[in-house]
């Protein structure tokens, strides 16, 4: 275990290492960089910026003390929005996508649970059909056009939900439920095809020969091994609501992170894009290790290597 | 994992049917897949096609008739104006449909030779500037089915290479180019993509990759999603080669004098052909979905060219509470939605009919 949790973080360094690596010499490739503006700067207001963005050393001490920095968590300043440090936009902006992609989960692991239950214990009948044809379809629309759909029927035809904006509970169920809804689909899926081939398996048989009730059986016994393959989707599924969460907080006005990193990469910010860049690497090594570790809770017969 | 072994199943006698032909016919069974295929064959004949259909000019502005509903009166004005002469229409033409390769512009002439100067009316409504959305949802097709088909083959190429090339080397390699494949899997890779496009979109760097090298931006769209959709593949690929490097035929190739690269490409590669197609039409949906959520984010497909995801942010755009233009959401995410259904359909499909355990069931 410590080993398998030790060998982990020397990859996880190496990974955020690389990614660092890459994208610094990347962005110091550009041409311009933060004066790439119309005006011509007085020589001392362009020399105080070097200072500030550290451009005035060789490119190596550049790399080391950038390298540095980003170890000490300090990741610099924006390009674009001089008065702000990277780590205070990330602040201010983290949070926010954060409880979106939470409840987000949320929303998938809700719907997508109990809809696989049902479809796979009712195998063969119109709710399976119709639950996994919505899966199906849920799977094939991408959220933008999800959201879509429903702003015209729940904003403006039924006005049920606020069109966008941040801070009341109404304004995060919409959002919340189109990056969801993908992921409730996968998980569905995945949750009736487990739970068809553990409902097969001979100690279900016996739980039923025990006399356990229909439900017993299928929430404690069946539904723990079915869930295996749903927690290792976990892991792809909470990188695809990082990512869905660039459009969505597009679509919905949401002020998170997603919606500063493509306004960072539309406005050439390289600096605020890397470092969320780096924020969503370190975030998903994170998540992926949790859900190794976690398939040792679900199923003993595991084994870290 | 099952418990009895398939006994009847060998007491048969063998018919004698290649595995594609067999997997043809299961798939001809299952009736989604099948009305996913002629769909989709459809769908990429008319995308093929667009320039010789009656359409409008799909970059042809008129703000007179902005946001227009479906309508199935004749469009107000002709392809051309009536009695133009020669370089005239050629310059109408060029304004309604941007800069053509030849073989469309062979098609668009032969177009103007089957229609003349008639065109099929505004039948899913027009946009902002009043260009018909029909013709922008099928020239849009164009371009979202080639991302797709292309985007999905580089990553077919790049996927297939590596993971043979490293499971028949096997050892240290082997252990080394998985290792990597772990690194890429962790890396947040849209995010890295977006990062990669702005910095190659920077001003400099842009003009020097087209004028040095002759890239353009969707030749570097291609390669970059190609390159993010390859790690599932190698993986698969290595497994299966694992698999199939001590079977008795690789022996023998090797007996008769062939080269590592000989064997891995001519020999092995070609038994992968079922998992890679099913694996292809898996690929192809989540690319198309990349491109769409790109375009959406203004930093895939750049106007005036148009893709479905373009189109589909255009629409979210125009909503407004005063007026719902239901059509500019509705028709591209119709399009949209169709296209990636019929390709999970026929994907879930192929995988069931190319199982070889499925054989002659």
């Amino acid at each position: 275990m410590t080993a398998f949790l030790l060998r982990r973080l020397v990859w996880f360094a190496v990974t955020l290492w690389v990614v660092f690596t890459v994208s610094f010499f990347l962005m110091r490739a550009v041409p311009g960089g933060p004066f790439s503006q119309e005006r011509e700067l007085e020589p001392q207001i362009a020399q105080l910026i070097e200072e500030r963005y550290r451009l005035d050393d060789p490119l190596w001490m550049q790399y080391g003390r950038e390298l540095a920095g980003a170890l000490r968590g300090d990741l610099g300043y924006s390009y674009r929005k001089p008065d702000f440090s990277n780590a205070e936009i990330i602040a201010q902006g983290f949070p926010v996508s954060a409880s979106l992609g939470i409840v987000a989960l949320g929303f998938a692991v809700v719907l997508g649970l109990p809809a696989g239950i049902v479809s796979a214990v009712r195998r063969g009948s119109l709710v399976d059909a119709g639950l996994m044809l919505a899966a199906t379809v849920g799977i094939a629309l991408p959220n933008f056009v999800i959201a879509g759909v429903l702003i015209i029927l729940l904003v403006f035809l039924l006005p049920v939900f606020p069109a966008g904006g941040w801070g009341s509970l109404g304004q995060l169920v919409l959002p919340a439920f189109c990056l969801g809804a993908p992921y409730a689909a996968f998980i569905a899926r995945l949750t009736r095809t487990g739970m068809l081939d553990v409902l097969s398996q001979d100690y279900i048989r016996t739980a039923y020969a025990k006399g356990l009730p229909d439900r017993v059986v299928i929430l404690r016994h069946a539904l723990r091994l079915a869930m295996v393959p749903v927690v290792s989707f976990l892991g792809p599924a909470i990188a695809g609501i990082l990512t869905g969460s660039l459009v969505i907080e597009q679509i919905f006005a949401i002020p998170g992170l997603g919606a500063h990193f493509i306004e960072a990469a539309l406005m050439s910010d390289y600096t605020l894009a890397m470092a969320v860049v780096l924020l969503y690497t370190m975030l998903l090594y994170g998540m992926n290790l949790v859900v190794d570790l976690s398939y040792s809770l679900i199923d003993p017969r595991v084994q870290l290597e | 994992m099952d418990p009895q072994p398939d006994t009847t199943e060998s007491q048969k006698p063998p018919r004698g049917v290649s595995l594609g032909q067999d997997a043809w016919r299961r798939l001809r069974k299952s009736w989604t897949a099948t009305t996913a295929l002629w769909l989709l064959v459809a769908l990429g004949v008319v995308a093929v096609l667009a320039p010789l259909l009656p359409l409008q000019p799909p970059r042809r502005v008129e703000t007179d008739r902005a946001f227009q509903p479906p309508t199935l009166a004749a469009p107000d004005q002709p392809l051309f104006p009536a009695g133009a002469s020669p370089s005239e229409r050629d310059a109408a033409l060029a304004e309604g449909f941007g800069r053509l390769d030849p073989a469309s512009r062979l098609l668009l002439r032969a177009r103007t030779a089957l229609f003349g100067t008639w065109s099929l009316p505004s039948l899913c409504g027009a946009d902002r500037l009043g260009r018909d959305l029909l013709a922008r949802l099928i020239w849009g097709g164009r371009i979202s089915l080639t991302v797709g088909l292309v985007a999905a083959l580089v990553s077919l190429v790049i996927g297939v290479t590596y993971g043979a090339v490293s499971a028949y080397a096997g050892g240290w390699a082997d252990n080394l180019m998985m290792r990597l494949v772990d690194i890429l899997y962790s890396v947040p890779f849209i995010f890295v993509v977006i990062f990669l496009i702005t910095i190659l979109n920077a001003e400099g760097i842009r003009e020097v990759l087209e004028r040095e090298y002759g890239i353009n931006r969707m030749v570097i769209f291609f390669f970059l999603v190609g390159a993010i959709y390859w790690l599932t593949m190698a993986r698969v690929v290595r497994g299966q080669v694992l698999s199939l490097r001590h079977e008795p035929f690789v022996e023998a190739a090797r007996a008769l004098g062939a080269g590592p690269a000989r064997i891995l490409f001519r020999h092995i590669v070609p038994n992968l052909w079922s998992v890679v197609i099913v694996y292809l039409t898996l690929t192809i949906p989540r690319v198309m979905l990349f491109e769409a959520f790109l375009s959406f984010l203004g930093l895939g497909v750049e106007p005036p060219d148009v893709s479905w995801g373009l189109l589909a942010n255009e629409g979210l755009q125009a909503i407004t509470p005063i007026r719902i233009y239901w059509w500019l959401v509705a028709y591209p995410g119709l399009a949209l939605g169709v296209t990636l259904l019929a390709l999970n359909f026929l994907g879930d499909g192929l995988r069931d009919a190319l199982d070889p355990r499925m054989k002659n069931r």
